[in-house]
């Protein structure tokens, strides 16, 4: 009978009725003292645990029931005296019940767990249970072999079976009715079957409660021997069972005409994921970068054809340009997770934290679903932990100085992930006392980072935060000094191509401004001229491009150059000035200036022409040559040239230096 | 139609397999433990019984046994829920007078296959 039943209806119960089993294993674990004979006790945590991993397995959370049957085991081996109760193995278990605890969250919420917690539990839990002598059988061999006995029957050749069945007299007692086998294997293929009279007693000895018949049984087809085997199971030592084998080939042809045989196929839905290794994918974008500057060159090696005559290529490769363009979006897609993965290991660090240190502190996320890189994501982990300590261990005040200075007791932590043009912007802000800038400066001239003469802007002074060195020992605490200084958090994410901001202000708070790349392999590129050279700028980062205008220019503090742009004075640097080219730029030929968004100000970048617009696959400078301060990297362009990209941010910062020192 | 006893401690699994045993038509009847199990059958006929292992008060094995000492049960299909793992459970359950095994975890397909074979 085919019956279409959805077990998600199921879930819900499943989940309340794991988090109860938690509950108990974890009061009952507490419970247990070491040394203790009591198996009561341990049975049922066994109990609760062996519940859990059953129904797990049933409603299809294998991540769940593998895990529970390790803690399974180790419990086990405790009932059977093969473990002693100590101290070190109810904490274990105790840790393992919370890592548990973490999965079925993780489960509920329909999310992935974080992997790292787990896998360091079960390693602890292997090693107790790998160290005594009987071992629960592994669900992953047991669903191994099973998989192995399906393949079996796929590439089996025909064969012929004779079987003898012949039940013990009891067997009716069990429950089981030799027909209903019979039945079952007649399923299996091409069948002939024989009855054996010959333990069939006189009339009157007869008892009708008693199995007298023997069966001698010929069965043609695709079968195993598992397959025939599982027949009989429930009946292994009720009866006498001969299996025996006749090869028998018969042609292709023949075989082909044999209809499928129904059941036994796996269900397809568990195939709807599968695990890729990341060097995979990471081939495979590179493949398709290596295709998207073919169809460049492709797109600009056309474009010089007489059109009239090409009119059906011109079609074909604005048709290639689409396919092109979504297998490149696709591809991407593929690496893309949301960040989601990292804020799930913040809020067990927040509870621990404020806990530790008696503070109290709400945490809010939001934007949980903005998707990034999965490289980024997985490098922006640690960095963002460190900022969610940072700002629980020196933000957020205890509650009762938060009384005092008039705050609600419990702090705020918040974090939110968004698109913000060509990047995704994480922002960690609390509500706790803030950075004090001259504190910071104070530190940083004591350490010799800073003149004491540099007059610093406020945003300056906090900025200091990130100089390398800047922590002393006295800052230093165990909660987030662990040896990673704010400096590092910086390197990480410019690593990324990314950069973070500070904001603070004293007594209200601190925010945090991470922006990173939304990948690190295509982008649209601008690409400019200065004199004779093409230089390739980020699409997402340029707002727009203006005709240049000498005289709109002043020079502040013989410092900067600023360019009255609309309603505000931005400051301007002049690309051939920087890389020393012969510009084309004049009086006759003012040039053209480029004006990008850094955070909420702007910057403009004088070339001397914009070109056009290209996807651009980005080549590191490092790996092959070195890095060079204002340049991202470089790229193949559609007429095969090489041109360098431009990294603006680091160029407006080295055009002000330049203009600092000279 | 079949009249079935179902055994188990766990509320999910009882709501699962109730809900695509009655689905397939079946009556069913379900008990938390070996101890209301046995209450139950005192008044009820069943043509199936499918019990857990791990229960509290009192297990399905245990259940299975005194079931085969109740004279109208000695012939009914008994069938234990149990885990793959637990291969001497399955020979216990055996020895006790069970007719066959539901290795868990198991889909309604499978389970409905299963209990097709001893009704």
């Amino acid at each position: 009978m085919e019956i279409d039943i959805n077990l998600s209806q199921f879930h819900d119960i499943f989940f309340e009725e794991s988090f109860e089993g938690i509950e108990v294993m974890e009061s009952e674990l507490l419970a247990l003292s070491p040394g203790t004979t009591d198996k009561e006790i341990i049975n049922t945590i066994f109990r609760a645990a062996h519940s859990i991993k059953g129904s797990a397995g049933t409603f299809g959370f294998s991540e769940i029931s593998d895990f529970t049957h390790k803690i399974e085991t180790v419990l086990d081996n405790m009932r059977n005296d093969e473990l002693e109760i100590t101290q070190q193995l109810i904490s274990v278990l105790l840790s393992a019940v919370d890592a548990l605890n973490n999965i079925l969250i993780s489960g509920k919420e329909g999310k992935p767990h974080d992997p790292t917690l787990v896998e360091n539990v079960s390693t602890q839990l292997e090693e107790i249970s790998s160290n005594t002598t009987t071992e629960l059988t592994s669900r992953e061999a047991v669903t191994a072999h099973r998989h192995k006995q399906t393949e079996d029957t796929d590439d089996n050749p025909e064969q012929r079976w004779r079987i003898g069945f012949f039940p013990h007299e009891k067997l009716f007692y069990t429950g089981n009715d030799p027909l209903r086998l019979i039945r079952e294997l007649q399923t299996l293929g091409e069948f002939a079957i024989k009855a054996e009279l010959d333990n069939v007693p006189e009339f009157d000895d007869l008892d009708v409660h008693n199995c007298y018949l023997g069966w001698r049984i010929q069965i043609q087809g695709q079968i195993t021997r598992e397959q025939i085997e599982e027949v009989f199971a429930w009946v292994e030592g009720d009866c006498r069972l001969e299996i025996r084998k006749e090869m028998e080939r018969r042609s292709t042809k023949d075989r082909r005409n044999e209809p499928d045989h129904p059941g036994r196929r796996k269900n397809d839905a568990e195939h709807r994921s599968i695990r890729v290794s990341t060097d995979k994918i990471d081939h495979l974008l590179n493949l398709v970068g290596e295709l998207v500057i073919t169809q460049s060159i492709l797109n600009r090696a056309c474009s010089d054809q007489d059109i009239e005559s090409s009119e059906k290529l011109l079609d074909c490769l604005e048709q290639l340009e689409r396919n092109t363009r979504d297998l490149q979006e696709q591809t991407m897609s593929i690496r893309m997770l949301p960040v989601d993965n990292v804020f799930q290991r913040i809020p067990r660090i927040v509870h621990d934290l404020s806990i530790a240190q008696g503070k109290q502190v709400s945490l809010e996320f939001s934007g949980e679903a903005t998707e990034l890189d999965k490289t980024v994501l997985e490098k922006i982990g640690d960095p963002l932990v460190h900022l969610v300590r940072n700002a629980l261990d020196h933000g957020i005040e205890t509650p009762v100085t938060r009384a005092s200075k008039g705050k609600p007791e419990q702090g705020m932590i918040k974090i939110n992930a968004s698109h913000e043009g060509g990047y995704v912007v994480l922002r960690i802000s609390d509500d706790g006392s803030g950075i004090n800038p001259d504190k910071l400066l104070a530190t940083a001239i004591e350490k010799n980072l800073v003149a004491e003469s540099e007059e610093l802007s406020e945003m300056q002074k906090q900025n200091l935060i990130f100089l390398p060195g800047l922590s002393t020992a006295a800052e230093v605490s165990d909660i987030s000094g662990r040896g990673v200084g704010m400096d590092v958090v910086k390197r990480n994410i410019s690593d990324l191509g990314g950069t973070v901001d500070i904001w603070s202000e004293q007594g209200v708070g601190s925010t945090f401004t991470i922006r990173l790349p939304l990948t690190l392999a295509i982008l649209d590129g601008q690409i400019v001229r200065v004199g004779n050279q093409i230089f390739i700028i980020p699409l997402h980062s340029i707002r727009e491009t203006v005709m240049f205008n000498d005289k709109e220019t002043n020079t502040v503090a013989a410092k900067a150059e600023l360019y009255k742009y609309r309603d505000e004075y931005i400051p301007v640097t002049r690309l051939h000035e920087l890389f020393n080219i012969e510009p084309e730029t004049g009086n006759d030929h003012p040039g053209l200036l480029v004006v990008f968004d850094i955070g909420d100000k702007h910057v403009g970048i004088l070339v001397d022409d914009v070109i056009g617009q290209q996807q651009i696959v980005i080549k590191s400078l490092e790996n092959n040559y070195k890095s060079v301060p204002g340049l991202a990297g470089a790229t193949v362009l559609g007429d095969g040239s090489v041109a360098l990209i431009l990294d603006v941010l680091s160029l407006t910062c080295q055009s002000a230096n330049l203009l600092n020192t000279g | 139609m079949a009249s079935i006893l179902l055994v188990d401690d766990s509320v999910s699994m009882r709501e699962m397999v109730s809900f695509t045993l009655k689905e397939a038509g079946h009556n069913v009847i379900e008990a938390e433990d070996g101890v209301q199990a046995l209450d139950v059958v005192q008044n009820n006929a069943f043509n199936l019984v499918i019990t857990d292992v791990n229960m509290p008060q009192m297990d399905g094995i245990t259940l299975t046994g005194k079931l085969r000492q109740i004279d109208s049960y000695k012939f009914t299909p008994i069938l234990i829920l149990t885990t793959e793992t637990s291969d001497a459970r399955k020979q216990e359950g055996k020895a006790a007078g069970a007719t066959g095994w539901i290795e868990k975890p198991f889909d309604p397909d499978h389970l409905l296959s299963t209990v097709d074979r001893v009704l």
